[in-house]
């Protein structure tokens, strides 16, 4: 197989025109003052939870590990500041899960553990191990524990690594800040990866609303010894809503459609966010795991807009006080950007390892359009990256018609909000096909509970013919 | 902080659009047919478009009063389907008949099933279709345009469509119906005025210019085909009669066309054909209303057909091709 990088992306379907509004592009990034308290809940990543490894009144320092879990799909967590650990208490994350976590209180000495020292890679197997030692996640939201991404089934090879740097989300800039402020360690980033998982071209894709950080990297890729022979190269992206969804990505990318289902490794390719591969780099350096995190706090409710750099497990409130506080009654807090974004019910929750951006909404970004009926304009249709038909989904999620759901692909769906955004009735677009898709699981999961039943019933008629015999 | 914070599902942001914007700029699509139609056919045009407007409004607060649902005139879709009837009827029609159509188009043809959007067929189409089979006399008389600056009541006269299928009459000049100087339904006339309306509506997005290209190219193959034969005039056949009316508001209309725009394509090819079948072999001069209703009867059909590949099944059914080889 051929590889080349293309120069202009491939046809992406659909997409919508949604305002950029990355006010804080040009805000470089703050390292907030040492809050007092941190709370680490012990799931910050998809998979199984951490058991925490101390007990209440325990000294501990940066880096130090304080969850940890047998599960493969997981990630270890580390103490963020050094101090006393204060409490043991139950959180409840954003999904309604309630999760053991940790307070530790600080001493504002911030001390690194001794223990801290570079990892010594010889191998993949090595460079798994020590990816997952960093307790590394995801850093682009969703955070799918990055060393289980980077472990390659035997039965797989990877040619392409494609780093996520679209940020496609309105307000959210700390991937531009991540490329504009640490160009140098993206850049050694990737090429680690690509080192010790042998991948043979490395493309960065960035939406074209970044010329700076595409003209920076583009330059530093072209002074780089290492890409003397050209196996990484800059992809300009379009600048249209989602271009960071990884179905939408690889397909700029690569001209192909990742089915649903499968994986981006069934394709041959790799995606990291640009902050993680950032991270990497920095870690196989120093040894520091994952203890802070750059948050853009954006939002009609906050006075001043900022990139903080914030210790993972600092409260919402500690974060509000360094912007500046509110400047207008908040009506809404959501983590991550304005379309994919999570609505929070309060603002005692914490920066988490995947948390990219907070945004604190006031009375003007509130949606308060009427929501009417469906006019079949077609407009969801059009801007479907998915090439979905997110009007009928609706239909028939309200008319409870499972096998049009499944006719009409509804697992396909990536849940990325341009049909709703679009929609003039205002329809809830995502939220029926979110409804939809619990519909398909539940009857999924009861099929399977039948088969089984009746696999067992089959079984034990079998075992007692034999007895009887 | 506010005591309670607003949790909802994402998307958080919405473009700034609605029903009741896309409506109204409609309407404001409409306003060059409506002063063309004012302007040819004086006080008559007045009288049958208030008429029309008034019966479309009151017919749907009426209806949702009835069925005690929440009240959707606020929405312009009523003043829509009112002026796109009165449009759609001779200037000089008994106020009585337009009052029914107007009923008809919005008791019948909308509410009755379900109301905006619901619609199978174009409410405005319906209902001068019901006058044009239970009124064919008045639905076919036609006053001159400037009949009111001669001082005589009314004179009576053939459309260009009519005198091409009788085959007699003098035609009116190309640029009399391009400037819609001819006899006809009050806004079918003007070409002009509809094709300024046609392209604010593609400037604002709010129309695919497929849908009309595809439609008034088809009838201009067909009749082209059809001069070698007969005495079909392509640029009489494009220029007059409901062509450029129902090309650009009538077969854009959202609810009762397909929603991709492969299946746009469809439905105005199909048009056409109708549209062209009627002409040259029907027994009606005119057959543009009746076109876009047989097609939007068959738009589920159509939906179904030309529904696009979802992301990803496409490579999936090569590869099983592939498997099966």
């Amino acid at each position: 197989m051929k590889l080349s990088i293309p120069l202009k992306p491939f046809k992406t379907f659909g997409g919508a025109k949604v305002p950029h509004r990355k006010h804080t592009h040009s805000a470089s990034s703050e390292v907030i003052p040492t809050p007092e308290k941190v709370t680490l809940p012990m799931q910050m990543h998809i998979g199984a939870p951490c058991k925490p490894l101390v007990k209440v009144g325990q000294q501990v320092l940066i880096g130090e590990k304080i969850g940890e879990s047998d599960t493969f799909i997981s990630a270890p967590i580390h103490a963020t500041v050094s101090g006393k650990v204060s409490a043991l208490e139950k959180v409840v994350l954003t999904d309604g899960k309630i999760v053991d976590a940790i307070v530790i209180t600080s001493d504002g000495e911030n001390t690194l553990s001794p223990d801290i020292q570079p990892p010594v890679i010889n191998s993949t197997e090595d460079f798994v191990c020590a990816v997952r030692e960093s307790g590394l996640v995801g850093l682009g939201g969703a955070g799918f524990p990055t060393h289980a991404k980077v472990k390659i089934p035997k039965d797989k090879t990877i040619h392409t690594l494609l780093i996520n740097a679209a940020e496609c989300e309105p307000h959210i800039t700390s991937d531009h800040r991540e490329m504009l402020e640490n160009a140098d360690r993206v850049i050694d980033g990737m090429f680690s990866i690509a080192k010790y998982l042998n991948i043979k071209q490395i493309i960065i894709g960035i939406e074209s609303n970044k010329p700076d950080a595409i003209e920076l990297l583009k330059e530093k890729l072209a002074a780089d010894s290492r890409n003397a022979n050209g196996i990484a190269g800059v992809l300009s992206l379009r600048a249209v809503y989602p271009q960071g969804a990884e179905k939408v990505l690889i397909q700029a990318a690569t001209g192909k459609q990742l089915a649903t289902g499968k994986l981006p490794s069934d394709l041959g390719c790799l995606i990291m966010n640009v902050t993680t591969v950032g991270f990497i780099s920095d870690y196989l350096k120093t040894g520091i795991p994952l203890v802070t995190k750059r948050i853009t706090v954006d939002g009609s409710a906050i006075s001043i807009p900022k990139n903080v750099i914030a210790p993972i497990g600092t409260k919402l409130q500690d974060i509000v006080e360094f912007c500046g506080g509110y400047q207008e009654e908040v009506q809404k807090i959501l983590l991550g950007g304005p379309m994919m974004g999570l609505a929070i019910p309060s603002d005692n929750f914490q920066v988490m390892k995947q948390s990219n951006g907070i945004l604190f909404l006031g009375e003007q970004d509130i949606n308060k359009k009427r929501t009417t009926a469906c006019i079949h304009c077609g407009s969801c249709v059009t801007v479907c990256p998915m090439h979905l038909e997110p009007y009928a989904l609706e239909e028939n999620m309200n008319k409870r018609i499972t096998e049009r759901l499944r006719k009409l692909a509804v697992m396909t769906c990536i849940e990325c909000g341009s049909c709703s955004f679009v929609c003039p009735a205002n329809r809830p677009l995502v939220h029926s096909i979110r409804l939809g898709k619990n519909l398909i699981r539940k009857e999924d999961a009861e099929e399977k509970a039948k088969l089984d039943a009746a696999k067992a019933k089959t079984e034990s008629t079998a075992s007692t013919v034999k007895t009887n015999a | 902080m506010k005591e309670k914070l607003i949790v909802s599902s994402s998307p958080h942001l919405r473009k700034n659009n609605s029903t009741q914007r896309i409506m109204l700029d409609v309407i404001i699509a409409m306003i060059p047919a409506v002063i063309a139609s004012v302007v040819f056919f004086g006080y008559w045009a007045v009288i049958t478009l208030a008429v029309s407007i008034a019966s479309c409004v009151l017919s749907e607060f009426v209806c949702r009063l009835v069925m005690k649902r929440e009240q959707t005139i606020g929405d312009l879709s009523a003043i829509v389907t009112g002026i796109l009837l009165a449009l759609n009827l001779p200037a000089n029609i008994n106020p009585f008949i337009t009052a029914f159509g107007g009923v008809v188009a919005i008791v019948v043809a909308k509410q009755m099933f379900g109301g905006l959007g619901q619609n199978f067929a174009n409410p405005a189409m319906t209902a001068r279709i019901v006058l044009l089979v239970s009124f064919p006399v008045h639905m076919a008389t036609w006053v001159e345009p400037f009949f009111y600056t001669s001082g005589v009541d009314a004179v009576t006269t053939a459309t260009p469509l009519g005198i091409l299928a009788e085959g007699s009459g003098t035609m009116p000049s190309y640029l009399d119906m391009f400037l819609g100087n001819i006899a006809g339904s009050m806004g079918e006339t003007s070409v002009l005025a509809i094709l300024l309306g046609g392209i604010y509506l593609v400037v604002r997005r709010i129309i695919n210019p497929l849908v009309p290209l595809t439609f008034v190219g088809t009838v201009a193959a067909i009749s082209g085909f059809a001069c070698i034969f007969t005495g079909r005039d392509v640029l009489v056949d494009i220029l007059s009669g409901g062509l450029m009316l129902g090309a650009f508001f009538m077969a854009t209309d959202y609810a009762t066309t397909p929603v991709n725009w492969r299946g746009k394509v469809v439905f105005a090819i199909g048009c056409g054909i109708i549209t062209m079948l009627i002409r040259l072999f029907g027994s009606l001069p005119e057959g543009v209303s009746y076109s876009i209703l047989l097609m939007n009867v068959l738009t589920p059909y159509i939906e179904v057909l030309t529904r696009t590949k979802t992301f990803g099944m496409k490579k999936a059914r090569k590869e099983r091709k592939q498997s099966e080889v």
